[in-house]
């Protein structure tokens, strides 16, 4: 079924109701994504919000969003269908007296009914086309690199009990990477290319007013700037926009309302951001403060 | 190449401006970007959307669809700029291409001429030797006895191509019998430990569903990862040629591996090693390196492949290989907090030092030795022979 396609402008509107705030390009990338026909790939450092732009685009086309997280030793049997061991065993048992030809209990239990999807196979099975975000692929081994690779041009799927499976509707389909991975050429071939960096001061800013409409907007913006100069300092993990808003939700739980008032406190829940133990002893009181008295 | 292939995808697309198109495809194409047949015909296909109407527009459009990677992003841009935008910037991308083309692997790997006549290596020691750096080197593998002279013979004297291409061919033979070895490791791995369900469960069927024949799934292990660190500086410059054709031949072997590119900075060169073609592959390895002379930093270097690149590229299974002569122009302590922090982070570092094994030579030691507490192996690497005797020991890491 050819789902209908949205002009760009449509699209960047409806990014933004759906509280998501986009980067300059995403919105035509979204949009070449129906009209090349192709899958996205996503890169960025951890926590600039990768996985948020599937939840996105599945608001902006009012689809389902169907979702496989990658992991190191992920094969088929988990990613794209599994057969019902347990009720196929049983079925076996319940008519070993009843005389029927191997052959018959055979094509029985190798039937639709003892099938168990995976995401794969969900996702291609859907009447309207959902969207699929294969989440960390980097994770995922070579092999099963390639075995998406060939799902993502055919979309269809061999099971070879069963017969082959074609899909319903065309998904629309979101990889992310973190890249501790180099992925193959072939695959960044296939997908259009899209890099995710940590947002700048005013993005930052208006996703904070978005997640937390109570907070003040000066605030959020000395928020976001303190959190953008942490970023540039010598860190091991860089807070990504997930920890400044568990920060910013701590800032607005102890009532303060200005990062000059209270620079001790400030540099206490730095906790929000800092993960580690370097972290936290390279970013001194002294630095909280020095970088405290710059936000303004 | 195919300008006329473009017309079905994209029927409203003039005949000039599908030339000029095939053309930024093809400049494309020279700048190292995966631009194949699909995406020209995409490309062609965006010509004519509704993106079109605005340059800016049709940039972000074109650039997701050709780059693949964070650091291709700003190459693009401006190779888009300079092809269509035309801001007085067109000629120097056609000399650009013409650089490329006239840079033959040829001149890149054989040439002193190109770069400047070589340096005597001789010229830069002069300071005590440091014990300890011995290694297990010696012959330990023989070759055949018409190869023994070039097996001994040091690399930087090699001359002629066709003595750089045996050892070319040499070093290949190198590299996949390490991976042979490493490989054989895995396969000697016992019965696994999980019962797989959908293989036995297919076995029963012949035993009317009875599970006799269990079929067992093992953990795969992570295959060894080569991060490969080449010094591309002004004393390196006789062994440059043939270490990159050593990281080529062992690039293409392993299924994983990444390489580097340092002197006063700090290349990353894989997507260029991958190349199957050698001499392709050096191709593009010019053109990334390009502007690459002068000192080395290899203090610096290191702080820049830890901050970015040591995240991506490096897990625990993973061995550094440094091949540098140890001439750091940069203070020593940085070389040692550098090696210090990609200690903990990978399996093993090994440290090949082409200069070491030269008869009645002794490295600088001041940036070697601060590096060698942080070492696995220190190993002279100036001839195939010392290459040779490395292979045990990385089959045992």
């Amino acid at each position: 079924m050819p789902s209908e396609r949205l002009p760009r402008e449509t699209i960047a509107a409806r990014l933004a109701e759906a509280g998501y705030i986009a980067d300059r390009d995403l919105a035509t990338a979204l949009w070449m994504m129906d009209y090349l026909k192709r899958p996205l790939l996503i890169e960025g450092e951890a926590g600039v919000g990768k996985t948020e732009v599937a939840k996105a685009l599945a608001a902006v086309h009012g689809s389902e969003l169907i979702r496989m997280q990658c992991y190191e030793g992920l094969d088929a049997s988990s990613a794209l269908y599994e057969w019902n061991y347990q009720r196929q065993l049983l079925a076996i048992k319940a008519r070993e007296g009843s005389g029927a030809a191997a052959s018959e209990i055979e094509a029985q239990i190798f039937s639709e009914a003892y099938l168990l999807e995976r995401p794969l196979l969900r996702a291609i099975r859907r009447k309207t086309p959902p969207v699929l975000l294969v989440d960390e692929v980097d994770r995922a081994d070579e092999e099963f690199e390639a075995f998406l690779l060939e799902l993502l041009s055919d979309f269809q799927v061999t099971i070879p009990e069963f017969g082959v499976i074609s899909a319903l509707s065309i998904p629309r389909v979101v990889l992310t990477s973190n890249a501790t991975r180099e992925l193959s050429d072939a695959l960044r071939r296939r997908c259009l290319y899209h890099y995710l960096d940590f947002p700048d001061v005013d993005r930052e800013a208006a996703i904070l007013l978005n997640r937390q409409p109570s907070l003040d907007a000066n605030f959020a913006m000395q928020i976001a700037r303190m959190v953008g100069m942490l970023r540039k300092e010598d860190l091991k993990k860089v807070p990504g926009v997930a920890e400044t808003l568990d920060w910013a939700a701590t800032l607005a739980g102890l009532e303060i309302e200005d990062l000059r008032d209270e620079p001790e406190i400030v540099h206490a829940t730095l906790i929000a951001l800092l993960k580690t133990r370097e972290d936290r002893a390279a970013i001194s009181p002294e630095t909280t403060s020095r970088l405290v008295g710059r936000v303004a | 190449m195919g300008a006329h292939g473009f017309g079905h995808e994209a029927p409203g697309l003039g005949p000039a401006m599908r030339m000029r198109l095939a053309g930024f495809v093809a400049t494309l194409r020279d700048a190292g970007f995966a631009a194949g047949q699909a995406e020209a015909q995409d490309a062609a296909r965006l010509m004519v959307s509704p993106m079109a109407g605005r340059p800016e527009r049709l940039r972000a459009a074109m650039q997701a669809l050709f780059a693949s990677r964070r650091a291709e992003l700003a190459r693009f841009d401006e190779l888009f700029d300079a092809f269509w935008r035309a801001r007085g910037v067109k000629r120097a991308v056609r000399i650009d291409v013409e650089a490329l083309a006239a840079r033959s692997p040829r001149r890149f790997h054989y040439g002193p001429g190109a770069h400047g006549p070589p340096q005597a290596p001789s010229q830069i020691g002069g300071a005590p030797a440091f014990e300890g750096a011995s290694t297990e080197g010696g012959g330990r593998r023989g070759g055949a006895s018409a190869q023994e002279a070039l097996f001994r013979k040091d690399i930087a004297a090699f001359v002629g191509d066709e003595e750089r291409a045996r050892a070319a061919e040499i070093a290949q033979r190198f590299a996949r019998a390490m991976r042979a070895r490493l490989t054989r490791r895995e396969r000697a791995r016992r019965r696994g430990r999980r019962i797989d369900l959908r293989a036995t469960m297919r076995l029963s069927v012949a035993h009317g569903g009875e599970p006799i024949d269990l079929k067992f799934r093992r953990r795969k292990i992570k295959p060894l990862r080569l991060v490969a660190l080449l010094d591309a500086s002004g004393s390196m410059e006789p062994y440059v040629a043939f270490f990159t054709r050593f990281l080529h031949a062992l690039a293409q072997a392993f299924g994983e591996s990444e390489a580097f590119l340092f002197h006063t900075r700090l290349a990353h060169v894989s997507s260029a090693l991958r190349a199957r073609d050698p001499a392709r592959a050096l191709d593009r390895l010019a053109l990334m390196a390009a502007g690459v002379r002068g000192g080395t930093k290899i203090g610096e270097c290191l702080s820049a492949f830890n901050r970015p690149h040591a995240r991506r590229v490096i897990h625990s299974r993973t061995c550094v290989m440094i091949l540098s002569d140890g001439y750091d122009t940069g203070p020593p302590e940085l070389l040692s907090s550098g090696l210090r922090e990609l200690r903990r982070r990978c399996k093993r570092i090994v440290w090949l030092n082409p200069l070491t094994g030269r008869d009645g030579f002794e490295p600088s030691a001041r940036g070697m030795r601060a590096a060698l507490p942080y070492l696995d192996l220190f190993a002279p690497a100036h001839s195939l022979e010392s290459l040779a005797a490395l292979e045990p020991y990385l089959a045992r890491i």
